[in-house]
């Protein structure tokens, strides 16, 4: 609906014929629902409330949410927002993916994404800076889902949603019934006056509500008055998903669809040269061969038909000038910037170089983290169906906005013409904000016009053409006091930019050099208070297609600044979390997280030989996350990590029981990278292929994880991400405390451990 | 002509005899609660019974499981939802949920050949990969539906 200017009246005839019920809206500044994002910088009364709700005739609540489920319970988290203050019955509400319009835009995402110096931890979305990018989110208008913001983002708005929506339906009882409005309460979806013994469900007043004014302004509940926010509640997303009834982008079922597999060129940037589509023509099922320019595709009436086929067609590619690039040497440039070259400083105070020149008491540690994969479960894929002036496109994405702003430019059709059907996703972690699937299966889906046409890549295509999580070196170089406290922190770090290669691969033409949050993040805003700290990156340019991986810079940095911190501290002779709390003098939420993990983990009762703990402290998203790993290592350097205790500060948890789940996947998430996680790429390509050389954590080395959440009263922070950085630190420092040996290089085998 | 008995139901297939029994299910039938995960047997998303043992579909030609039972997520509960699914909810065990076909499947399996399972024997018989983690909720609701399965 985005672009087109709707009246109030013909936007609710819209919502009743698309819905089957009524859609209630505000819409303000004239009537403009696609400029409803603004009106919350216009001043009270004037915020719109859009396409979030939709009630029909029964008093059904729809909550249209404009974010992707991946896993992270939006659905459930979202419309919590909105039953709120709508005061519906939660028990019963209905979710629904919304459609794509500006007024969804991921505001802090973008802000988080673009700002390149805001000091997350400190002002987090209230900067100066960050409220310009803001706005820059707000105009931009993507509709993404990352950067940890879903609910932050949508907790202004879809609060209000539910309220206005609450006012309209209770003025329109009111007037029904005769009675004041104000006289009227509602609880779980039911509209009562007390003193008359009138009451009804909202179905019976939805008509009459859409007549109604807006309200100039609602005022929302208080912290104290919220019966559903802070409470446990369960996942509405969870029933079908026991069933097997949940449809994820591969199951999409549609007349009439045909099946495409793919050979591609195993080089990122080489192309097809030659194919022999003779060869398979006459294979059963096979519909078409379509080259394209870095493969072919094989579109069969099953996948596995076009699968075999593909796999049978004789191709030859230009495998390009990446053909001799490999992890080794990708490793000695990274390593070679880490000595010489111009850098960019990210945090700069007092006179960091020259009090280390004095210094006598210095402490060095050189770390480096590999190239990771996604490895999402549901395998990559994207259903596309292209006609003459128009293309739909039914994919398992993370940032509908860039899906169909490109899906236009492929199929060059004006954009309005462009229907994308985000789906439930098997798994994003970031992997689902790229749109390279898309553009594949619109390019071949163009070959067989008027059909739907499934694109699907095998596991071997997932893990050889993700967009990495960048590998990355960095050192330190610590000067400390004579009683033992750093005083000056010196970190240098290499890695390719995420952003920047990112948005390389959506706008080929733009040339960006530019600070780039996601290198520093987690590195250069550290709460610890040095007199002087220097943190520097390098960014340099690999043939590596690099992208968001879950919790982006801070995956990397989390561990290099936390078991560096550990380092540091057995220098110094200290405990590692008195050493961290001696630095935390200003930082009164973060020594609480400190020393609630200390507590909850009995961090001073000794371990029995063979065992040790280890901790670790990192703020990530807004998110304060501490962690201490529980590990016993045997003769033959065999790791278990047998428990990890887990203290999050997130502000306001809105569903605690999401709150842990997050924090439970994201530990587990980064036990595996830290075990496993190790992409190999020899003569340009990708060597590991599958679940057995891209291992994953499972039942068998799960640690038992107990997780409690701080209620400090801090500005809220996300979830999703947070629990990851701090684990790889925590296990690797846990190493040290059982065997005096530093692993300052991950994954933990290449130090010879096996876990 | 392939025959197949799936859910009780019989069917009549067109399809090649070393196609994997997965994608009979999910292209042909079009039961896609079994899910693809990595083709290779080494994640368990495509979990299905053959006469009641577990069996990774991905890897397992179609041929062999003609005269067969089969049984598939969605023809795992009849009436009412099965003890493993209903402690799936209870502990809220599901993240993306997309391993969790196969991950019911796998457990439903040996819950039948061993009701109440210690740690040990649930890491080396349940080795599926969920890729959100969602494996310390896994633990707890199979120790709760052994529990309710024992208390019927």
């Amino acid at each position: 609906m985005a672009g087109i200017k709707l009246t109030r009246r013909k936007f609710l005839i819209a919502g009743a014929v698309i819905g089957g019920g009524l859609a209630i809206g505000y819409a303000l500044k004239k009537n403009e629902p696609e400029n409803a994002a603004l009106s919350s910088t216009t001043g009270e009364g004037e915020i719109a409330l859009n396409a979030w709700i939709k009630v029909d005739a029964d008093g059904q609540v729809t909550v249209a949410i404009p974010r992707t489920e991946m896993g992270q319970g939006v659905y459930t988290s979202l419309a919590m927002l909105v039953a709120e203050e709508l005061d519906a019955d939660f028990e019963t509400i209905k979710v629904e993916q919304a459609p794509i319009a500006a007024v969804y835009a991921n505001v802090i995402a973008v802000q988080d994404a673009l700002t390149p110096l805001s000091n997350e931890y400190h002002e987090g979305e209230e900067t100066i800076v960050g409220s310009a990018m803001g706005s820059v989110g707000r105009l931009l208008g993507v509709q993404a889902t990352g950067g940890s913001a879903s609910v932050r983002d949508a907790w202004t708005p879809m609060r209000h949603a539910g309220a206005t929506a609450r006012a309209l339906l209770v003025k329109a009882a009111a007037k029904s019934w005769g009675v004041p409005a104000e006289d009227c309460i509602v609880e779980d979806g039911i509209i009562s006056h007390v003193a008359s013994g009138k009451s009804s469900g909202f179905g019976a007043f939805i008509m009459q509500a859409a007549e109604e004014t807006l309200p100039t302004s609602v005022s929302l509940k208080s912290e104290s008055q919220f019966k559903l926010i802070g409470q446990p509640q369960q996942r509405i997303d969870i029933p079908e998903k026991v069933v097997g009834a949940a449809n994820f982008g591969i199951d999409i079922d549609l007349p009439d669809m045909a099946y495409a597999a793919v050979t591609l060129c195993p080089v990122p940037g080489g192309t097809l040269t030659s194919h022999d589509a003779d060869a398979v023509k006459n294979m059963p099922g096979v519909l078409k061969v379509v080259p394209f320019e870095t493969g072919v595709a094989v579109i069969a009436d099953s996948f596995w038909r076009a699968k075999t086929a593909a796999e049978a067609l004789l191709v030859t590619f230009d495998e390009g000038e990446t053909a001799s690039f490999s992890t080794a040497s990708a490793m000695k440039t990274l390593l070679g910037n880490l000595q010489t070259g111009d850098a960019r400083s990210y945090a700069d105070e007092g006179d960091t170089l020259a009090v280390l020149e004095e210094a006598e008491n210095k402490v060095e540690g050189q770390y480096e983290a590999p190239y990771l994969a996604h490895a999402c479960l549901e395998p990559m894929n994207c259903t596309a169906k292209v006609t003459e002036n128009a293309v739909e496109v039914w994919m398992p994405n993370q940032a509908p906005t860039l899906v169909k702003w490109f899906a236009a430019q492929v199929a060059d059709v004006p954009s309005e013409n462009v229907t994308v059907h985000t789906t439930l996703v098997g798994g994003g972690f970031g992997r689902r904000l790229e749109i390279d699937l898309m553009v594949m299966a619109v390019t071949i889906a163009k070959a067989l016009p008027n059909r739907p046409v499934k694109l699907l890549w095998t596991r071997e295509l997932d893990t050889q053409h993700d967009m990495y999580r960048p590998a990355a070196v960095a050192k330190f170089e610590v000067a400390l006091t004579q009683d033992g406290k750093i005083d000056a922190w010196y970190n240098r770090q290499v890695s390719q930019s995420v952003s920047g290669s990112f948005t390389a691969r959506l706008l080929p033409w733009a040339t960006l050099d530019v600070p780039d949050t996601t290198t520093s993040q987690g590195a250069a805003d550290l709460p610890y208070e040095f007199a002087n700290e220097l943190m520097e990156h390098v960014p340099v340019k690999l043939p590596v297609p690099v992208g968001y991986w879950r919790s982006v810079g801070h995956s990397m940095n989390g561990f290099f600044t936390e078991a560096f911190m550990d380092e540091v501290a057995a220098k110094a002779g200290q405990d590692p979390i008195d050493f961290r709390l001696a630095h935390l003098s200003n930082h009164p939420d973060f020594v609480n997280a400190l020393k609630k993990v200390a507590e909850v983990s009995n961090w001073q009762v000794p371990l029995t030989a063979g065992r040790g703990r280890g901790v670790a402290l990192h703020q990530s998203f807004g998110s304060i996350v501490a962690q201490v790993a529980e590990v016993t290592v045997d003769n033959d350097k065999n790791v278990s990590v047998d428990k990890v205790y887990c203290v999050v500060d997130c502000g306001l948890a809105v569903n605690p029981d999401t709150v842990s789940a997050q924090m439970e996947g994201g530990i587990i998430f980064g036990l595996s990278a830290a075990f496993y996680g190790d992409i190999t790429i020899e003569e340009g390509r990708v060597i590991n292929e599958n679940f057995p050389d891209y291992d994953m954590v499972r039942l068998a080395n799960v640690p038992e994880i107990e997780v409690h959440i701080l209620q400090s009263g801090r500005p809220m922070g996300g979830i999703g991400e947070p629990g990851t950085p701090p684990i790889a630190p925590a296990v690797t420092s846990a190493i040290f405390a059982v065997t005096g040996e530093r692993v300052r290089s991950l994954p933990i085998s290449k130090m010879g451990y096996t876990a | 002509m392939i025959h197949l008995n799936i859910n009780g139901k019989p069917y009549e297939l067109d399809v090649e005899d070393d196609t994997p029994l997965l994608w009979v299910l999910r292209d042909t039938v079009r039961l896609t609660g079994t899910k693809f995960g990595c083709g290779v047997a080494a994640c368990g998303a495509c979990t299905v019974h053959v006469d009641g043992e577990p069996v990774r579909s991905c890897s397992f030609s179609v041929i062999d499981a003609v005269g067969s039972k089969i049984t598939t997520i969605e023809g795992l509960a009849t009436d009412e939802l099965t003890a493993v699914q209903q402690a799936w909810i209870d502990e809220q065990v599901p993240q993306c949920g997309y391993c969790q076909s196969g991950m019911i499947m796998a457990v439903s399996a040996m819950l039948v050949e061993n009701p109440t399972p210690s740690d040990e024997d649930i890491n080396e018989t349940i080795t599926n990969i969920c890729r959100c983690g969602t494996y310390p909720r896994i633990r707890k609701a199979i120790h709760r539906a052994a529990k309710m399965q024992g208390g019927n």
